[in-house]
């Protein structure tokens, strides 16, 4: 709904505000030029009372729409919260009263220019009003392994339908073709039943729960709470509606027949580990080429894992699986001895505790050894020859047996297994980044993808442990069953998991120039058999990339837009020079600073009372990949000399919420010549730095390099227009 | 379902007590978090980089924090300490003791009251790197934005001094302990975990033999908001060191100490030998170890690591760390495993590579749960209802912790549900 909007100002003098500003000059600004009458000043605006003269003016002038000048919207959030009206906080503590020279000319122009632009913003901001579609709440897990059977029975076990899908005859996965387990709880040293059969169980009993085996996504279409699942089962395609998914597709044991220099397929005596659990399920451990029970066996560690020519990462279980199928040998023959080679033996955590009770047992001998390769001896024996990384020496190991401790690979290395039908691509983006993984790139988010309300869990996502891939499968449960309360309520997940706004693109002016469509990092519009773009609002995480991206200007939150921005850099004072020489000659420069990370580094700055110059202005983005080229010739067509992009670090390590906002950022800039060109400007205007959040203390050198460099090129000549 | 029963109590403000509270929120439940210490962020807001993207733990606590602004089904308490539980799952009822900050909501974090304290307190925050004022922010970041008083360290009646500097009315030097009740369906435990005390270690010379750090110490050191400002210094002449050794398993993994792998000391080591590279590049750092562990796909940081040649690996279990005579610098004796030569090496500074306590071992809850000897949570025997995360249960990083937290957050939403 529309409302009547009714602007008030609201200036705090706290916090040193008023002894570095002042107010009369600041409001005359504000009546004129921000074109606002209703302004009121608080020596402490944050405080009861200063709350309470805002709440008054609400109810008793209505007013509805409110510019707050005081400290970082970061900090006094409850304070400053007004439900159902429009607050648009502008900084003039952290980013004037803190970082300025008190009273300062530039000081006060600097305050005058922030007020100004929120003026420019409040008017055209608007409150959110949500998206909703019809959302199904069914969750999809793909995958009847541990991570999967976890998944599903707890999304169940929370009141929620679910589908859970595997391509074998039977659930279980590797976990069911398991012996024994190693020790998941204290005291670690015995080991387990397989866990899984009572999972199976629980899964096969739950109503809420439909399992289809022998099945396979063909298809997976639509967007989150209306996503449509082609589903071929024994040849029959099967389509069903559901909001969210699980994907917990596992691994595979690395293709040991590329191991012949371990002596796979030389001999029946080399098995993998894998292997080596069929042969102890079958009861006694015995050699598959005579069926003699062998009386020394040999652990080959790390093969395939740990080798740039193989699998470049740890399989992570291998290490306690090979000390676990040492005490099967001891068990089984307790005559027999069992030799262990290995590079580093890696237990983490409490699993220390398995490895010691394995090393006790006088039959299991650990060796560090770098195995050179394994051949045929006499006598069925087989050699192994290692280096001793110990001792240094070349050694020799005979053993009846050989078992390779075979790595993890995982299922979305070599097949999308989601099958998406979006324009960008089938599977997940960034496997190649995680080695096939279907890994988050984020320590502090591990479940995000690039593809909303789709989570990874257990063994596609990371090497781990059937322990750890139990309770993965739950958290990616968690996540799925968020996305699809978010998405029925209109509402945007990680990282804006609040927002309520949505891209609502003008498409009569679209060219379907398609740049939106591409650069999504979600994956979020699709485009129609002409060629135009749609959006599925329910995959956008509002980030804004395609208001940066769109060359006719035409996407727009309610809240954020390229004219909002626009209006705000259109609002700045843009004073002569009249000695463009002089160390003060008022330039004047934007910053477009990343929100999450940029933007709260300039706080620290305020915090650290460091200075910063006061010819630049700061403004925060959503996500730099919001930034539109067209902002540079509206602030250069004005007479800004420069601008200054402050965004996340990109690469592989990206550290973009987002994923690929700065990069693509920085991308567009590598088209600015052109634009600048155009105008008959250095493309030194404007420039990208990469900045973390932690690194206030390099901003202040950042911010005047930039000055001086402008200072170097020197005045806009658009000034004088 | 009503809302009053849809209640969790998060026990733990950091990475995963935020990622559990959060994550259950965001799907409908109404959560508390009480926190001992006067911010949120835990362990992980004293981190200058994460393994192995080397990104800074700020940023994603930052996310977290916007979330909580955000959200109004969250709550939290910092000082906060729970004193008693009583009832059933579906119905605890949780006594909760808040500790006087002495500065209420009004403070604006100016620094006027620290300007004006005349006492010092050691910054626990930085471990003990250097002192702040009694009246004092913890960190920069710091969340909530609020100054504390350390009324420890507060003398006479100085109080007065920061009382008069307030122009906000934000000092309250009556404050007294508050008691607060809740009734809640669920309880997450998060308390997470203390760094071994090094000085238990005889042979590591920890608080004996000068410029022997540990390795939360050395965060401190080159985290920018850090005591040295980001400079990695030694203590005893605050030069910068050439020559740095890491000692692997300062406790962990052995019987007298740790019994226990921790987990996460040696892709700190090897992340803290960048931070030292990278300052200095004719600065070496040897790494000691008896295993190196870099599990799943952290495999490549100890590559990229090892690439560097002035990155020394070595197997071996360090034996004793001395003082060298008449001199500051730091001597190790280890058995070179690979060799089986005796290393007697001089250092410019050590630093221990301590391990991980579950914060159980010294503050237990008031629940009846049972602990392995070490002092972790056994998960199965956990009363119904009542969850913990991570690190109290067994060593872990905080990639896996905010896994397991984000699961716990589920399996709380279902002991509400099942009560309705």
């Amino acid at each position: 709904m529309e409302m009547e909007k009714k602007f008030g100002v609201y200036l705090c003098k706290g916090c040193g505000i008023a002894d570095a500003i002042d107010f009369e000059s600041l409001t005359k600004v504000i009546k004129k030029e921000g074109k606002i009458q209703h302004i009121q000043e608080h020596d402490i605006l944050c405080s009861p009372e200063g709350r309470a003269l805002i709440e008054k003016d609400m109810t008793q002038e209505g007013i509805n729409s409110l510019v707050i000048a005081a400290c970082s919207p970061r900090v006094k959030y409850l304070e400053f919260d007004f439900p159902n009206a429009l607050v648009e906080r502008c900084n003039i503590r952290e980013l004037v009263a803190w970082t300025m020279e008190p009273k300062a000319e530039e000081t006060q122009n600097l305050a005058e220019d922030y007020l100004r632009m929120y003026c420019a913003r409040v008017k055209k901001s608007d409150l959110p009003e949500p998206y909703q579609t019809e959302c199904d709440k069914t969750i999809l897990v793909i995958g009847g392994g541990m991570a999967g059977l976890s998944a599903a029975l707890e999304a169940a076990n929370d009141g929620y339908q679910v589908l859970l899908v595997e391509k074998e005859t039977q659930l279980g996965g590797y976990g069911a073709k398991l012996y024994r387990q190693t020790p998941t709880t204290y005291p670690f040293t015995t080991l387990q039943e397989p866990v899984v059969f009572k999972k199976i169980q629980e899964v096969q009993s739950n109503p809420q729960i439909r399992v289809l085996t022998g099945a396979a996504i063909e298809k997976i279409e639509g967007q989150p709470g209306l996503l449509d699942a082609h589903i071929n089962v024994g040849g029959e395609v099967e389509v069903s509606r559901v909001g969210a998914i699980v994907l917990a597709a596992g691994w595979k044991p690395y293709d040991a027949t590329k191991l012949t220099r371990l002596g796979y397929g030389l001999s029946k005596d080399v098995i993998t580990n894998m292997e080596m659990e069929e042969l102890a399920k079958k009861g006694k451990i015995v050699r598959p080429s005579d069926g003699k029970a062998p009386e020394a066996v040999a652990f080959i560690q790390c093969a395939g894992s740990r080798d740039p020519e193989h699998l470049p990462y740890c399989s992570d279980f291998c290490c306690a699986t090979s000390l676990k199928q040492a005490l099967y040998v001891r068990q089984s023959n307790p005559e027999a001895v069992a030799y262990i080679l290995y590079k580093d033996i890696r237990t983490p955590g409490q699993n220390e505790l398995f490895y010691k009770a394995a090393q006790s047992d006088p039959g299991v001998m650990l060796t560090k050894a770098e195995v050179i390769e394994v051949h045929q001896g006499e006598g069925g024996k087989l050699v192994i020859r290692a280096e001793d990384t110990l001792l240094g020496d070349k050694v020799a190991f005979e053993a009846d047996l050989v078992v390779l401790a075979t790595g993890m690979v995982p299922a979305t290395l070599d097949d999308p297994v989601l099958n998406l039908d979006y324009r960008q691509g089938p599977g997940l983006p960034d496997l190649e980044l995680f080695n096939g993984f279907a890994d988050s790139n984020f320590i502090c988010f591990p479940y995000e993808t690039r593809r909303t309300a789709i989570y990874a869990a257990g063994a596609v996502r990371q090497p781990m442990t059937m322990a750890l891939a139990a309770e993965d499968g739950i958290g990616a449960a968690m996540k799925a069953i968020q996305a699809v309360e978010h998405v029925a309520e209109g509402m945007a997940v990680h990282p804006r998991a609040w927002d309520e706004t949505f891209p609502d693109p003008f498409m009569q002016r679209c060219t379907s120039c398609k740049r939106c469509t591409e650069e999504c990092p979600f994956g979020a519009i699709e485009e129609d058999e002409k060629g135009t773009p749609f959006f599925k609002i329910n995959r956008c995480r509002r980030c804004g990339t395609c208001m940066g991206a769109c060359p006719e200007r035409i996407v727009s939150f309610k809240d954020y837009s390229v004219d909002i921005i626009g209006s705000m850099l259109k609002s700045l004072d843009i004073p002569e020079l009249e000695d463009e020489d002089d160390e003060n000659a008022p330039y004047r420069i934007i910053s477009l600073v990343c929100e999450n990370d940029a933007y709260p580094a300039l706080d620290a700055v305020g915090m650290h009372r460091l200075r910063l110059d006061p010819r630049v202005r700061f403004i925060p983005l959503r996500c730099m990949g919001s930034f539109n080229m067209v902002w540079v010739s509206d602030a250069l067509s004005r007479g800004v000399d420069g601008l200054l992009l402050l965004g996340c670090k990109y690469g592989d390590d990206y550290q973009c919420h987002f994923a690929k906002g700065s990069e693509l950022c920085a991308y567009r800039l590598t088209k600015l010549s052109e634009t600048l060109d155009k105008l008959g400007l250095e493309a030194d205007r404007v420039q990208q730095i990469q900045l973390a959040i932690s690194e206030f203390d390099k901003l202040p050198q950042i911010v005047s390099d930039f000055v001086a460099r402008i200072r170097e090129i020197g005045p806009n000549p658009f000034k004088e227009f | 379902m009503n809302a009053e029963n849809r209640k969790i109590l998060v026990i733990g403000g950091g990475m995963g007590g935020l990622t559990a509270a959060l994550e259950a929120a965001e799907a409908g439940a109404q959560v508390i978090i009480t926190e001992k210490a006067p911010y949120l962020g835990g362990r992980v807001a004293q981190l200058y980089r994460y393994f192995p993207k080397l990104c800074p733990p700020v940023c994603g606590l930052e996310i977290n924090f916007r979330r909580i602004k955000e959200n109004p089904q969250i709550s939290f308490y910092t000082m906060a300490e729970v004193t008693q539980i009583s009832g059933s799952a579906g119905d605890y009822e949780v006594t909760v003791k808040v500790n006087p900050r002495y500065v209420n909501d009004r403070c604006v974090a100016c620094d006027a009251c620290a300007e004006a304290c005349p006492q010092w307190r050691v910054n626990d925050f930085n471990f003990g790197l250097d002192k702040t004022k009694a009246a004092y922010i913890p960190f920069d970041m710091a969340f909530p934005q609020k100054y504390v008083l350390d009324a420890s360290a507060c003398s006479g009646d100085c109080g007065k001094k920061c009382l008069e500097a307030c122009k906000y009315e934000a000092i309250d030097l009556d404050m007294k302990p508050e008691t607060l009740k809740f009734n809640v369906g669920a309880i997450i435990l998060a308390s997470g975990w203390e760094p071994y005390d090094a000085a238990k270690i005889d042979n590591l010379g920890y608080g004996q033999v000068a410029n022997v750090i540990t390795n939360m110490q050395m965060e401190r050191l080159a985290a920018p908001n850090g005591p040295t400002g980001g400079k990695i210094i030694r203590p005893s002449d605050q030069k910068p060191p050439k020559k740095v050794a890491f000692v692997q398993c300062a406790g962990s993994r052995d019987e007298n100490h740790l019994p226990y792998c921790s987990y996460i000391c040696c892709m700190a080591s090897l992340k803290q030998a960048t931070y030292l590279r990278e300052q200095d590049p004719d600065s070496e750092a040897y790494i000691f170890y008896i295993d190196l562990r870099a599990p799943g796909r952290y495999e490549q940081f100890l590559w990229k690591v090892r690439d560097d040649e002035k990155v020394h690996l070595i197997r071996g279990k360090v034996a004793k760390v001395t003082q060298v005579p008449g001199s500051d610098n730091v001597e190790i004796m280890a058995e070179d495993t690979a060799t089986g030569n005796k290393v007697k090496m001089a250092f410019d500074m050590v630093v221990l590579a301590t391990g991980m306590v579950p914060s159980t071992k010294t503050s237990p809850f008031p629940l009846p749960l049972s602990y392995t000897p070490d002092g972790f949570i056994i998960q199965e025997l956990l009363p119904p209802g009542v969850y913990a995360l991570g690190t109290l249960k067994g060593p872990l990083d905080v990639m896996k912790t905010n896994e397991d937290a984000t699961g716990a957050a589920l399996k709380s939403l279902i002991a509400l549900g099942r009560r309705s």
